[in-house]
């Protein structure tokens, strides 16, 4: 299990050392969890820039929830307030969202800071939502029960009105808050001691409410960061140099940018966080011009240690530390696979491999900086506040407590938004002229600067024993370190080999729910790679590569055995030992796709077949359980056809089931995008790739008729974001195989390999 | 100083005629709801009407529209309840927004001349539009709602299919 989860700072995080606070304020009836120093002070003066913790009542009724995650479509937002909204027992057109500040208090009650990732908001967040909505029904009730002279016990709470069944009076929220009544302090114990719904109770839990986002996402009014206006706001266009990482600025020649109208300065980058590497920023009055004053500058580089490395260079020296004995360190080491391999009736090798991947999210890279006083704002949709907001005051020079950092919403995030690296011209161009700067990137920046999924080299190695069975199985992964790069040691997980923190966002998901007795997961990283393209977590992480490999090997294993490979799939996912529980879910939630899908029951065409995968992403503690058939057609010219993606996950509890559907059915997209349609490339230090022409995410006539059941057992409510994303490549390869005989080992895949593959 | 006509209103901008009319729209109008994408023509979320045409704002220039008429999301129906705008909230389409509004003045040019169109002709009227959280499937089905609501032009049988 990963360090993170459990690795928790306890004055941020520990609920045990906090007051619940209710009280009234001038603005409304206020909640939330708050440190224990400086009660008093959030009391009686709500802090100068954001008046409430998890949510507040106003005098009017509306209940404003503010939420601590980015929402970057998953309507995380919306999602806080429907769980606040069902203990609370507020009415669903009563609730509002805000989005939160950097301030601490708003960290994230498991992982103990503002971070936004890994499908884990939903179910790390659930419990705090669930208790602050219940305490403030519990502090209403007993307003309105000292108001209306009756035991609070007799009074129900529906849709915003507590009332009194017996005497027939009632009040609504707003009438209760506006009577200032509504005083309550909840110690810890008390705090713990509430009793939450149990599902057969739930109103609005499971029920697919209108998203409280969306409207304003049909008119224009969403407000994303690069939509932040301020008076006096200049604008920076960024040049970044031809490498990816490490070059240096030699000279800055502005001479033609100076007649450009508008123009202020250029400000080359003195970046002492190492997010970003010769870089320099244009500012004028507008972005147009500031854009024509960037084209315009004559800049002479140092290239840097980078500058003559490819994709194939990666790739070279992943496969040279793979072969090394002694290279990275163990994330799972059970057995000896090594001694099995040699008893064993059959050994397997295959080698697997991913390319660079961009994120691309529609809303490019951007940032706002204003110093004001002593307070450096930033406005920028970012997924990582906790990090970006030191990083923006590394690059401004001054402590991080004095930087405030102002969410919008997100345009996309997809891991993208984790990075800081857009902070660091906005900030810089800000201090050197005096004025807020708003910096964006132009695609092209966007693409050839992105944090990217790093190229990954999978080797693995299977044995099987005379009555076919899996008994061994070796696998390493060798790619760069996206997490290691933060610098936080709570995100890394020790090596099983006491050899050192590994980073576990390079190998989850190998750590499956098979039962294989000699199993082994070695973590390398490839520091050519971590160095020339600094990596970052792309959607669905680990688990987009761990699987491609796992799932793709393991088919191959039932291949070489003569074994349906679901079938194979079903007898390994035993539940012995640590797989119990887990490993009979998967089973059941590969049962159901194959069922959804007509997996087996029906001849296909020549040259069609299906594929199963699945997949306990994202990570062994916070898993769904998802299972994909594929459905392909592929032409004698190598060409494939997805015709259809049968998804089933198992969620647990799901909130919302229309939103589930939605993010199920857009990252099985993403997977079937990056199994078929993204691929960047690295050539002298840089990308290759710079706009949608060359790196060609789905479109619509690309997408596939895709089916997905979700599977809700009353157990905890896991995530739904990423999971599907990592299911999808394997499926289809293993799909092709079935279709055509072709085993495709890298993504993305190509109709030339596809017909290279094909038996003659 | 190019004067536009824009969702009705005649307005001047500071901007010089090759200022890209995206630019125009967003920075001195402040009309945000138009977005930058890739400013090559390659991805839609900039889309506006000019003279009732969808037109990729940051491939046309403010001096090439001057005395046009030119409709941003802001000014596709005055209440934000065009149609397509409703559909796209009865179908719950936006995930992160962004290129919803490309999404949606594309889509409003193809029912303003195809009151009925199948699904290939949705497909390619739309196919220039990415949107990078994968919501093709619910901008197909909004966009055939909308045209059923508007040849019907009744308000009936609107609600949303259960989950």
């Amino acid at each position: 299990m990963n360090k993170h989860i459990k690795a928790v700072t306890p004055e941020t995080t520990d609920l045990s050392r906090r007051s619940f606070l209710v009280g009234t304020a001038a603005t409304g009836l206020v909640l939330g969890y708050a440190g224990v120093p400086g009660i008093g002070e959030a009391l009686a003066a709500p802090s100068t820039f954001e008046p409430s913790v998890w949510y507040a009542i106003a005098p009017d009724g509306l209940v404003t929830v503010t939420c601590g995650k980015a929402d970057m479509g998953q309507h995380i937002a919306s999602t806080m307030a429907q769980i606040v909204a069902e203990e609370l027992g507020a009415k669903w057109s009563d609730m509002r969202v805000n989005l939160a500040s950097n301030d601490p208090k708003f960290n994230d009650p498991v992982l103990g800071a503002q971070i936004t990732g890994g499908s884990w908001s939903t179910m790390m967040n659930f419990e705090a939502m669930s208790r602050a909505g219940a305490a403030g029904r519990m502090a209403l009730t007993e307003g309105a029960a000292a108001s209306m002279g009756v035991p609070a016990s007799e009074l129900v709470v529906r849709d915003s009105v507590i009332s009194h069944p017996k005497s027939k009076k009632q009040m609504s929220f707003a009438d209760v808050v506006k009577s200032g009544k509504a005083t309550k302090t909840f110690t810890p114990d008390e705090l713990k001691a509430i009793k939450l719904k149990t599902p057969d109770q739930y109103t609005m839990i499971g029920v697919s409410v209108p998203q409280l986002d969306i409207p304003s996402k049909t008119n224009g009014t969403a407000k994303y960061g690069i939509d932040v206006m301020l008076p006096g706001m200049a604008y920076g266009a960024v040049v970044t140099p031809p490498v990816r990482f490490g070059a240096t600025v030699k000279s800055v020649d502005d001479s033609a940018a100076k007649k450009v109208p508008g123009f202020i300065k250029a400000v080359t980058l003195d970046d002492k966080t190492g997010t970003t590497s010769g870089w320099v920023v244009a500012v004028a009055a507008t972005y147009a011009n500031a854009k024509k004053a960037a084209q315009a500058l004559k800049i002479a580089y140092d290239g840097g240690p980078n500058a003559k490395v490819s994709s194939q260079s990666l790739l070279d020296e992943a496969m040279r530390l793979q072969k090394q004995e002694d290279s990275g360190q163990f994330f799972v080491k059970d057995g000896d696979p090594a001694a099995a391999f040699g008893s064993a009736a059959k050994v397997l090798e295959a080698e697997y491999t991913t390319s660079i991947n961009i994120h691309a999210p529609m809303e490019p890279m951007n940032a706002t900086a204003e110093f004001k006083g002593d307070i450096l704002h930033i406005y920028s949709g970012n997924q990582f506040a906790t990090r970006s907001g030191a990083i923006a005051a590394g690059a401004a020079g001054i402590d991080p407590k004095f930087v405030v950092m102002h969410q919008m919403w997100l345009g996309g995030g997809f891991g993208r938004r984790l990075d800081a690296d857009m902070m660091v011209p906005a900030v810089q161009a800000a201090k050197a002229i005096g004025k807020p700067v708003k910096v964006i990137y132009t695609r092209e920046n966007d693409m050839t600067m992105d944090f990217s999924r790093p190229l990954t080299y999978q080797k693995v190695k299977a044995g099987v024993d005379g009555d076919g069975k899996l008994v061994a199985l070796s696998h390493d992964v060798v790619s760069a370190w996206p997490t290691e790069r933060w610098g936080i040691p709570d995100f890394l997980t020790p090596s099983v080999d006491k050899k050192g923190p590994l980073d576990s966002f390079t190998v989850n998901g190998a750590d499956f729910f098979y039962t294989v007795p000699n199993h082994h997961v070695r973590a390398i990283k490839n520091e050519l790679a971590h160095n020339a393209t600094p990596s970052g977590q792309l959607r669905s992480v680990a688990p987009g590569w761990t699987f491609w490999a796992v799932e793709s090997m393991i088919d191959e294993i039932a291949a070489a055995t003569g074994k349906d490979p679901a079938q194979f799939r079903i007898a390994l996912l035993d539940g012995k030992g640590k797989n119990d529980g887990g490993a009979q879910r998967l089973r059941n939630t590969l049962l159901a796709a194959m069922g959804l899908s007509g997996y087996g029951t029906r001849q296909l065409p020549k040259g069609e077949g299906m594929g199963v995968a699945c997949v306990s992403s994202q990570e062994r503690a916070t898993a769904s359980w998802t299972a994909c058939v594929a459905h392909v057609a592929v032409a004698p010219s190598g060409e494939v056809t997805v015709k259809k993606l049968t998804v089933a996950t198992d969620v647990g509890t799901q909130v919302h089931p229309d939103n589930i559907r939605a993010q199920v059915e857009g990252a099985a997209l993403w997977g079937l995008s990056l199994a078929m349609y993204e691929k960047a490339t690295l050539k002298d230090g840089g990308i290759e790739q710079t706009n949608f022409d060359s790196y060609t995410p789905l479109r619509m006539s690309q997408m596939p008729e895709v089916a997905v059941a979700v599977i809700a057992n009353g157990e905890k409510a896991t995530g739904v974001g990423e999971p599907a994303v990592t299911v999808v490549a394997p499926a289809i390869g293993n799909a092709i195989f079935n279709a055509s005989g072709a085993r495709v080992r890298a993504l993305p895949i190509t109709a030339e390999a596809v017909k290279g593959a094909m038996k003659a | 100083m190019p004067t536009l006509t824009i969702n009705g209103r005649s307005m001047s901008v500071d901007a010089a005629n090759d200022t890209p009319l995206l630019w125009a729209i967003r920075e001195q109008l402040q009309m945000t709801g138009t977005k930058f994408g890739c400013g090559a023509g390659l991805c839609g979320a900039c889309t506006v009407h000019v003279n009732g045409e969808a037109v990729r704002s940051c491939q046309t220039m403010v001096g090439d529209v001057a005395g046009k008429k030119i409709t941003t999301i802001e000014g596709l129906a005055a209440k934000g309840d065009h149609p397509l705008q409703k559909a796209w909230i009865a179908e719950q389409v936006p995930q992160c927004g962004y290129c919803q509004s490309g999404q949606i003045m594309q889509a409003a040019s193809l029912l303003a001349k195809n009151p009925n169109p199948t699904k290939e002709e949705v497909v390619a009227h739309m196919d220039g539009n990415l949107c990078r959280c994968m919501t093709y499937s619910r901008i197909q089905k909004a966009i055939m709602r909308a045209a059923t609501e508007m040849r019907t032009a009744s308000a009936s049988g609107n609600e949303r299919r259960p989950t």
